[in-house]
């Protein structure tokens, strides 16, 4: 699931920093902005099978790469 | 007897601060006195929609109640109802304010149903049901969301704030220390508040203002006087309404509750979208998250457009619109909306060419400079539009 998500992160930033560093800050280093997150959210619902609704998205708590992992994990329970 | 509006007179301040003291000696103890907060609400809304402001206050009651039974009933029954009962739910969150927007249209005439703050009030109990909606809102207690719908500092015009950050301080009283530190901040906007409204915005609105505008008009044609009047009125609206914002975000404060910011430097954005997280930003992340983000989702969802990219600019033109319709139903709010709109895809379009094109474009303090002055211009352009002047001055040309 880790190597999917980051695969995920990675064809919408268009970086592999984001595989490189679990740590980077993607909205402060500019790498997701709304159209990214809306994106990712499509994507992680499509591979997945879960539903992410925009309100849950607190962006301090999807910061980073980690971070986004460790929400999936929550959510899948 | 005359009524208050917040935030407009000496007499007003001098009240807030008196009664606010009690409510402040006790939360330096780490404490909150609720019932006394609640007296302070019943009182500061009598004084602002009472006397002269009676049929306001009847037709804020009649809203209340409104949308306390919709909010509740939808909460009750929101569980595996579908999107027909969710899209009706936010319809008729929204009718009390499509009304008061429409009726000027028809009878030419003011709606008995609107009040001060109204939209502000919408925007709060939409949020609501949205996040109800999403499953993220768990807990909801009428008394809650009177509380968050009626708290008087931000009750006329926000900062809009959100139900889940505002009922975590409802419900936590901050600690001494943190308090302390929310106090000084708040006596401090309070006081830029003071230099910002009632003395450049008044230098600005109510001195200059009327005198670039007469000059403007003199000219009987497009002249340098027009370029004035758009940087005054910019200027005007920037100190006026961050003023009224910091008053309210101050008192907030000295209550205890940390209401988010509405401004954060405008006028030093590189670009439309970076301006647009740095002006009214309780305005614009609301429409971000409530419109934008939900529209777009679903266009790209249900694959409406081919590519992302065209459906975030469906996203674009959908959010700027409605704000443009919200401000009201003019050619000119309208027109504003559109050019926000026009001049964010515009910018997604060159960050998308300067990403493929690094290594060709230049970047220095130079181009910084250049970027932050385009953007003040775009900006400034577009509060001419939206000053109305502009349908002034056409019609003075005829």
């Amino acid at each position: 699931m880790n190597e999917e998500v980051l695969t995920i992160l990675e064809e919408i930033t268009g970086t592999d920093e984001v595989k490189n560093n679990l740590d980077i800050d993607i909205f402060a280093e500019n790498l997701l902005d709304s159209l990214g997150t809306i994106q990712l959210l499509v994507e992680l619902e499509d591979h997945f099978q879960i539903s992410i609704p925009v309100s849950e998205f607190d962006r301090k708590q999807w910061s980073t790469p980690r971070k986004i992992i460790q929400q999936l994990k929550d959510s899948q329970g | 007897m005359k009524s208050l509006s917040p935030y407009e007179t000496p007499y007003y301040f001098i009240l807030l601060i008196i009664l606010l003291l009690p409510l402040i000696l006790r939360l330096l103890e780490g404490k909150r006195s609720m019932w006394y907060q609640n007296l302070l609400t019943f009182f500061f809304l009598i004084l602002s929609f009472g006397g002269n402001n009676k049929s306001q206050g009847i037709a804020l009651i009649f809203y209340i109640v409104w949308q306390i039974a919709l909010v509740s009933t939808f909460f009750w029954f929101n569980q595996k109802r579908g999107q027909l009962f969710f899209y009706s739910a936010v319809l008729l969150a929204i009718l009390p304010l499509i009304i008061v927007k429409v009726t000027p249209l028809v009878t030419g005439g003011i709606s008995f149903i609107g009040f001060l703050g109204i939209s502000y009030l919408t925007f709060k109990s939409v949020q609501v049901v949205m996040e109800i909606h999403d499953g993220v809102i768990k807990e909801y207690k009428i008394s809650y969301f009177l509380q968050f719908l009626l708290f008087f500092p931000t009750i006329s015009s926000g900062p809009i704030d959100r139900y889940r950050r505002f009922v975590g301080d409802l419900e936590n009283v901050p600690e001494r220390f943190e308090y302390v530190g929310l106090l000084g901040k708040g006596i401090q906007m309070i006081f830029l508040g003071f230099l910002y409204k009632f003395i450049l915005g008044y230098l600005l609105g109510k001195q200059l203002l009327p005198f670039v505008a007469s000059a403007a008009l003199a000219e009987r044609g497009f002249s340098i006087n027009l370029l004035f009047y758009m940087y005054v009125y910019s200027m005007y609206l920037f100190f006026d309404f961050a003023g009224y914002s910091l008053f309210a975000v101050g008192t907030s404060y000295l209550m205890g509750y940390a209401t988010p910011v509405n401004f954060n430097k405008p006028f030093l954005s590189v670009n439309i979208k970076d301006f647009w997280n740095r002006w009214h930003m309780s305005l614009s992340f609301w429409f971000r998250d409530y419109v934008y983000m939900r529209l777009v989702f679903t266009l790209i969802k249900k694959k409406i457009f081919k590519s992302r990219v065209t459906a975030s600019y469906a996203g674009y033109l959908g959010l700027f619109l409605l704000m443009g319709a919200w401000h009201g139903l003019t050619w000119y709010y309208l027109v504003y909306g559109l050019y926000h709109a026009g001049l964010i895809i515009l910018t997604d379009r060159w960050t998308r060419f300067k990403r493929k094109h690094q290594a060709k474009i230049p970047s220095s303090r130079w181009t910084k400079f250049l970027a932050v002055g385009l953007t003040f211009h775009a900006v400034c352009l577009s509060f001419l539009i939206f000053s109305g002047f502009l349908d002034t001055f056409f019609k003075s040309l005829h």
